[in-house]
Formats: structure tokens, sequence, C-alpha cells
């Protein structure tokens, strides 16, 4: 059930959150020891937050369209008096003293939370393999990584241990799970969505977002958590196809693909382009130089921000982390200002590219999700690293800031799921969910 | 410094310090800066001074939309 259905039963009272949400932990109970998506449930909150809800709704103190709704929140997000464990033991003794501002707002709108997931440890990878907690596993393909770094979010949603849920992006961690997972996953224009509370990786590139069964649902949760005075009062409604203009970033975002995902993002391309959308190709000259950028800054951020912690607890970090947290200390100086001066370039050069059409169109994922313990992938052009494949297509958006958004567009032979990537003009966040409602419309139209 | 010249120190340190398998790791970074340094676009001391648009810009458009709409719309012409 999605969020837009639940809504407006709860509202007349034809379904109560109790029963929602225990539909929920059922799924939990019956999933996650399989799948492992949550660090921790709080049933029993959840429980009693839920028939809160349902005695406001009936006595008419209806808040809006995520009260009563059972959501979870990665645990990287402070949830006051329950652990932040970043999926790390390095936090073993951590209680949040407040909320996360993004955590607030939920509250203020009458979510209901059900738990804590899982995540790679402290978001610093892209499958939930390293986690402290355990690796989770992709729910379509259980052998399979669910993406990450916020893997637990993704499988919550595509299984229905929760209707909602938040995560975090610093170089894909909303949208490669999501597409992984076939779940549609936001990652907002930065800086447009408060991460106080939220446990930084590299705070100049970190996101927070939402993931959704529907663009619709990852637009009732955005629309949530924005600052007061920029919430809508209206539902979202699709930007006509006809005439929306869509640049495909030719070389290499399109350049080292799965074959299967490069042959699903072009034929929705080709149904946008049959329902009346424009297509062309547009150029981002430095391209080749993003993975380089986005290294540097990640490393030189994360190693800063570990620094203490590496040398007082090491055994506490899952042993591969923890040693790339130990290279990013090697970071020079001159190198990080460097990729500092590059991500101003990139961005300036994504605006270039965007300008006169609406957002650009590209895989969220170059890979389908790979399977659990894969080192390399096989891509055209020959194999290549998993973590340097997952990054490809989504870190540049973390380097520029614009908002993008991925979406399920289809599956491999296999049968996992594949994700296309939207990205829109700063301060277009809400142009860009328009358009993402229509471009999921006529994928479902196209069958 | 040069990247061959912290490539051999930051080597021997990983193997002082006991973690020798954070050799392949820290070659990898290598190569990731020596692409960062020979990018094209890098400022140098003896070229022109870098473009006004390499500095990171408010970006254009209209203020962030609000409830009512007014940021950019698909398929509206700017």
């Amino acid at each position: 059930m999605t969020i837009a259905d639940a809504a407006p039963l709860l509202a007349s009272g034809k379904l109560k959150s109790e029963k929602l949400t225990q539909t929920c932990l059922e799924n939990i109970e019956a999933l996650n020891p399989k799948l492992n998506a949550f660090i921790a449930v709080t049933a029993d909150a959840a429980l009693a937050a839920a028939r809160q809800a349902d005695r406001e709704i009936a006595g008419g103190r209806y808040r809006g369209p995520l009260h009563g709704i059972p959501v979870a929140l990665k645990d990287l997000l402070d949830q006051k008096g329950l652990p932040t464990t970043a999926g790390s033991w390095v936090r073993k003794d951590h209680v949040a003293g407040t909320d996360a501002a993004v955590t607030a707002r939920l509250r203020e709108a009458g979510a209901v939370f059900v738990g804590k997931t899982n995540l790679h440890e402290f978001a610093f990878g892209t499958t939930t393999e390293e986690s402290g907690f355990g690796l989770a596993r992709n729910p379509v393909d259980p052998n399979c990584s669910p993406g990450g770094s916020s893997g637990g979010s993704a499988i919550a949603i595509a299984t229905g241990m929760s209707l909602g849920t938040i995560g975090t992006d610093t170089g894909g961690s909303i949208r490669i799970p999501a597409a992984a997972c076939g779940v549609v996953g936001l990652k907002p224009e930065w800086g447009e969505i408060s991460a106080d509370g939220v446990v930084p990786l590299s705070r100049q590139l970190d996101h927070v977002g939402p993931l959704a069964l529907t663009v619709t649902d990852a637009w009732l949760q955005y629309n949530a958590i924005l600052p007061d005075g920029r919430r809508s009062a209206h539902p979202l409604e699709s930007a006509p196809l006809r005439g929306l203009r869509l640049g495909m970033p030719t070389g290499y975002l399109y350049d080292r693909l799965d074959a299967d995902v490069e042959r699903a993002t072009l034929a929705t391309i080709e149904t946008l382009r049959r329902a009346g959308a424009t297509v062309s190709p547009v150029a981002i000259p430095h391209d080749t130089d993003m993975a380089a950028i986005y290294v540097h800054l990640v490393f030189g951020d994360a190693g800063e921000y570990h620094a203490r912690t590496l040398q007082s607890q090491p055994d506490d970090y899952t042993p591969n982390v923890r040693l790339r947290l130990e290279m990013a200390r090697y970071v020079m100086a001159e190198d990080y200002i460097r990729a500092l001066r590059g991500k101003a370039l990139i961005a300036s050069e994504i605006d270039r590219a965007l300008d006169g059409i609406d957002a650009l169109v590209l895989p969220a994922l170059a890979i389908p999700a790979p399977p659990i313990g894969a080192a390399t992938m096989p891509v055209k052009g020959g194999p290549e690293a998993v973590r340097t494949l997952m990054l490809r297509c989504t870190q540049p958006f973390n380097l520029s800031g614009h908002p993008a958004i991925s979406l399920p567009c289809g599956s491999t032979a296999a049968g996992l799921p594949i994700g296309l990537q939207l990205a829109g003009h700063k301060r277009g966040t809400p142009a860009l969910l328009r358009a993402a409602l229509s471009v999921e419309r006529a994928i479902a139209d196209a069958g | 410094m040069m990247i061959a010249d912290w490539l051999a120190i930051a080597s021997a340190d990983a193997e002082r310090r006991g973690m020798p398998e954070l050799v392949p790791l820290l070659e990898g970074l290598a190569k990731a800066t020596e692409r960062l340094r020979a990018a094209d676009w890098n400022d140098a001391a003896d070229r022109d001074t870098a473009r006004a648009d390499m500095a990171e810009a408010p970006p254009k458009g209209a203020p962030h939309e609000t409830a009512e709409g007014g940021g950019p719309r698909p398929g509206r012409t700017k």
C-alpha cells in the first residue's frame, strides 16, 4: 500500500493507523531475519504512537497525509531516546538527546516511527554489506546486495516493512539502493533539507531525502520535511510529457553500462520521446574528472571526521570501512583544494547542460544489484570495480548539488530492477518531481 | 609533494603501522590524484587567472519554489 492510498483512508477513519502499523511490524517480523533491513525495531512505541494518531484523527485533529503513516529512519538520523548507530559499533554507547531536524518534522506531521534501518557503516559504501549489524540482502534476490548506503531503507519500502523512509545520499546512497530494489529515491538539492542531527560522511556532499514506492509518496515525504514556509498545500500534479525537454549527457555517463541497464534506459527514453518529450544530447565537458574530484572530497572529509576514533577504537569498525578511512587520512591538502575547485567546475557545467532543457535523463545505477561479495562486474568495455560503477551515474549531482531522482524503469533478464535517473535545475525540486510523475506514468502505460 | 614520493612515504607508513593491506588502496588513490593534477582546469601561478565560472556561483533562476509554484516548470521556456 502506498502513502497516497493510505492517507485518505486514515483521514476518513476507514483504516486505522494501529492496523496499518501492525501490518508493517508483521512484515518486519517475517522478513527481517532474512533481509536484515532493520537495526532496531520499536514495535511498542510504534503501536502506541499509532493509537495516539487514531485518537487524534477520530477527534478531528488530522494533521495531513503522513498522519498515522508508518515510517522508518536510516540509522544515521537521530531519533530522541534511541541510539544512532550509523551501522557501527563505534557508536555503541550513543543515545540521541534530541530528534534530527527531519525526525522532528516527521513527528510533527504525525508519522509513526517503526524503527531504524540498516546501512553501510557510516554511509561509507554502496552495498550495505559492511555494517556492524550484518549485511543486508536484496528483497528481489537475496543473493544480491540491496545497494547502499541506505540499503535497509530501500528494502523496507520494497517489502512493506514501512510505507515511508528517510535516507541520506553523499554519492548516490538514496538513488543507488532505490534503483537496486525497484523503488523511488529522491535526492533533493543540497541544503534544501536540513542535515542537522544526521551523522555526516561529507557535509558538503551529504543530502537528506525520502525513498518511497511511488513518485507521489516521495513528494509527500519531501514536502513534509521541507522547512517551514516552503511546504505545499496542494497535491503533486504531473507535468505534460509533450514538450518536456530532456537532455542525455552523452559520453562518460553512458559509456560503462551493463547491457540490460543500457537497453532499459534507451527503451524508456524512446517511450518518452514517443509520448512527446524532446530528447537532446548534452555535454558535461569534464565528466571524466568527476570520480577523482569526488574521491578527494569525500575521503578528505571522512578522514577528518573519523581521525580520533580510528586511533581510539579501530577494531570497532568493519575491516574494509576502517581501511578506506585510514586511506582517507593520507589525502594531501593541495589535492583537496584542487577537488574543491573541480566541484565548482562540475556544478557550473551541469548548470550549462541544463540550459534550455527541463531535466537530464540517465541511468541511476550502471549495473543491476551486484551479487553479494562481488568485487567487479562486467560492463561495456570490460569489468570494473563495483564501487566505482555504482557511484558513476549518481555522484555528479552530489558534486553539483542539483536535485535528482531514481525511479524504476524495468528489469534485467534475471528480474533485477533497473532505475532511471532524472536530474533537474537547482531551486527546481518540485518541478523535477512533476516531471518524474509524468515519466512514471508513461513507463506504467508502456507496460 | 610529488605523487611518487607521497606514495612511497604513505606506503612505508602503512607498513610501519601494521596495515600492509592499505598499500593497494593507496596506489588507487595515487591514480586518482594523478588524474586530478592532470586536469586542464587546474589553476597555476604562471597562467591566466581562473575564469569566474570556476567559482561556485549562485544558481540561476527563481527563488526556491514554494507552495504555490513559481520555480522552473517542465515544458516552460525559460
